[in-house]
């Protein structure tokens, strides 16, 4: 909000977002932007585009037009790169198939042992370097192939590791897994140990497991559930359970932060201490928040921009004062009548 | 809440020394009633069906598919191991000293593991992956398809006939323990094989990429949005459900020396079999599962009704599923929807 004039620093730039369903437009041609460290809320009547265009941002659908930037990234460009990642890229593989037969059938067989355990090793040497490319999909790897026009549609994994976060709008926590088991699925991004790590229990993988997990219990006290670690998740009330989605969320490290709907079913006590929560998230963590809500006290008391959305369009955007009074937001929400005052 | 921790706290206990227990004591009462040398067949021939079991388990668990192209991926790894160990040893036979047999292990394993595991990784990619959001039925069928594809890859270029198996270990090496002879092979065979479930149970327990798989498993589209890499996530599943019919493959050629192409029918339904005794989506379940059908069809060998054992395993899955339909130990992948 304070960047300087002309350069703001924003943490979400979506340009001419549109998605459709077949011939339904879910959300037509959408701009919206959000200048890190504000809480910005979208409002909208039941079927105005509001979780399709969340979706859209979260990488869960992949937007018809338009695309998306993050801290400054652009993810999402499926109109000029319209194309899967196709199975193409098995192409490289074919070589070294060939050679693999080769060696095994042509070469090793006539050969002596040594030789035959040398040209098998290579063979497998091509084969797992092909493998691990069209998997693990190094960056260099990426950039080569799109070269030749080769891009993805960016996936919720993806948005995630340019630094977003989000929760749902009915609880999806990890139902057999303890509080702390839960949290260190939504470090998965920031964890870097791998298995040869894990089963020799080298000092970097113990250095890593005791720092995820002291910061792991730092969030729990952050969002007032420390002393839950190894619970059950499910075991949890209904609004802890809220907090510890949160917890998760914020175990990611996000920049943005989506809350879908964070105060829906709760009573008027955890309501407040909800609002509560989320200003604290950004004003601590410096964390910018793009919030769904229904309940209007929430979303007026705590945002610091609203934008409505209805039939797919946005129609208004400004502060809680100037929304409240704006004719064409009353008129979505109560119909015609009540705008023109009958 | 402090009373449901607690229950929570007393299961767990329960739970740790519960199973251990059971499995001793039907180990104890099989090494009783079957003797010490059937007891090594049928420990050797469970290791065979749970090393498959696993793979049918784990992909059930994260994609909700029965592979049933699985057990062919296993016949297929029997025929890889054949080209591997003609390649470094030609058509001669049991090796004669411990290095070239280590080294010969070694690469016939590795070789074997990680080209099913591609295998695997390129079936899911072409077959299996463009279906994920299609109707549950269509990828089921894709599987039965598969299987046959495999089936007649193997039939047209190596025949419909048994094919025998370069032996690796000679019939002579063999210890004795009070009167009963202990082949040195069958000790290898299970060993191998527990080592390789541990190494699993470790790496989906512990890592990162476990905890992924396990994460996928519950609830695949919020894991997403945990930054975990979902079409990675499956594709090591199929990577490390296939290496592991890999190794399957070479403990079956190794053990009784010979294959053919029809083998991964009969193998793969009682490795299904196993994997939904023990709990279809659980990896314990379904090591436990393959030892319990290999007991049950060594014991009714042994008591004379050998021709039976089919019968009498498959009788056996049907009373779980009509008693305890989630298995031994039921899914430790979460409620499923």
């Amino acid at each position: 909000m304070s960047a300087a004039k002309g350069a703001p620093d924003l943490v979400l730039k979506a340009t001419a977002i549109t998605r459709r369903f077949g011939g339904l437009v879910a959300v037509n041609k959408v701009d919206f932007e959000i200048p890190r460290g504000m809480i910005a809320a979208i409002i909208g009547p039941n079927g105005a585009g509001k979780t399709t265009f969340f979706n859209v941002v979260a990488g869960i659908y992949a937007p018809t037009e338009g695309h998306i930037e993050i801290n400054g990234k652009r993810l999402i460009s499926p109109p000029t790169g319209a194309s899967r990642e196709p199975a193409l890229l098995l192409v490289p593989l074919i070589p070294f198939i060939g050679l693999a037969l080769y060696f095994l059938l042509v070469v090793g067989g006539l050969a002596g042992f040594y030789e035959g355990v040398l040209s098998v090793v290579l063979a497998l040497l091509g084969f797992v370097s092909v493998l691990l490319l069209t998997i693990v999909r190094p960056l260099w790897y990426v950039r080569f192939i799109k070269r030749f026009g080769i891009t993805r549609p960016a996936r919720p994994n993806d948005m995630v590791e340019a630094g977003l976060a989000r929760t749902f709008q009915n609880i999806r926590l990890y139902k057999s897994m303890t509080v702390l088991e839960n949290i260190l699925v939504g470090a998965h991004v920031h964890l870097r140990s791998g298995f040869l790590g894990t089963i020799f229990q080298t000092r970097r993988t113990r250095d890593e497991e005791a720092s995820v997990e002291r910061e792991s219990r730092e969030l729990l006290a952050f969002v007032g559930l420390a002393g839950t670690e190894n619970e059950i998740a499910t075991s949890l009330p209904y609004g802890k359970q809220r907090l510890l989605e949160i917890a998760r969320a914020l175990a990611g490290k996000p920049q943005l932060l989506l809350l879908d709907e964070p105060a829906a079913g709760m009573n008027p006590k955890e309501t407040a201490e909800m609002t509560a929560l989320i200003r604290r998230i950004r004003d601590e963590k410096n964390i910018t928040i793009l919030l769904i809500e229904h309940d209007m006290r929430v979303v007026m008391g705590i945002s610091d921009r609203i934008t409505v959305l209805d039939h797919g369009e946005k129609i208004a955007e400004g502060q809680p004062a100037e929304i409240r009074s704006n004719p064409k937001v009353i008129e979505a929400y109560l119909g015609r009548g009540a705008a023109s005052g009958h | 809440m402090a009373t449901a921790t607690g229950t929570v706290r007393t299961e767990r206990v329960r739970g740790q020394f519960f199973l251990p227990a059971v499995i001793t004591g039907f180990l104890a009462l099989m090494l009783g009633l079957l003797g010490f040398e059937q007891f090594l067949n049928a420990m050797t021939l469970g290791a065979i069906y749970a090393l498959i079991a696993l793979g049918y388990t784990m992909v059930y668990g994260i994609i909700e598919l029965i592979n049933f192209a699985h057990g062919d991926v296993f016949m297929v790894a029997t025929f890889v191991s054949i080209a591997v160990s003609t390649t470094l040893l030609g058509q001669t036979g049991a090796v004669l000293d411990i290095p070239t047999l280590i080294i010969s292990l070694i690469v016939l394993f590795t070789v074997t593991i990680v080209v099913m595991a591609l295998v695997g990784a390129l079936i899911e990619r072409l077959a299996y992956r463009p279906l994920r959001n299609a109707p549950k039925l269509a990828p089921l069928i894709t599987a039965i398809g598969v299987s046959f594809i495999l089936q007649n890859i193997i039939q047209f270029f190596v025949g419909p006939y048994i094919t025998n198996v370069p032996q690796l270990f000679s019939t002579q090496w063999a210890f004795t323990i009070g009167e009963s002879r202990v082949p040195l092979l069958n000790l290898f065979v299970i060993g191998s094989a527990l080592f390789l479930m541990v190494v699993l149970q470790l790496f989906i327990s512990r890592t990162k990429t476990g905890r992924a798989m396990r994460t996928t498993a519950m609830d695949r589209d919020a894991s997403s949005l945990m930054g975990v890499d979902i079409n990675r996530t499956i594709m090591i599943t199929f990577l490390i459900g296939s290496g592991l019919a890999g190794a399957a493959g070479v403990i079956h050629g190794l053990y009784y020396g010979n294959t053919t192409f029809t083998l991964g029918f009969q193998s793969g339904l009682k490795a299904f079999t196993a994997a939904v005794l023990g709990g279809i989506g659980n990896t314990a379940g379904a090591a436990l599962g393959g030892f319990l059908i290999a007991f049950v069809e060594v014991g009714a060998a042994a008591f004379g009704f050998g021709r039976w054992g089919g019968a009498i395993v498959f009788s056996l899955l049907v009373v779980f599923l009509i008693f305890r339909p989630t298995g031994l130990l039921g899914s430790s992948t979460g409620d499923r929807a």
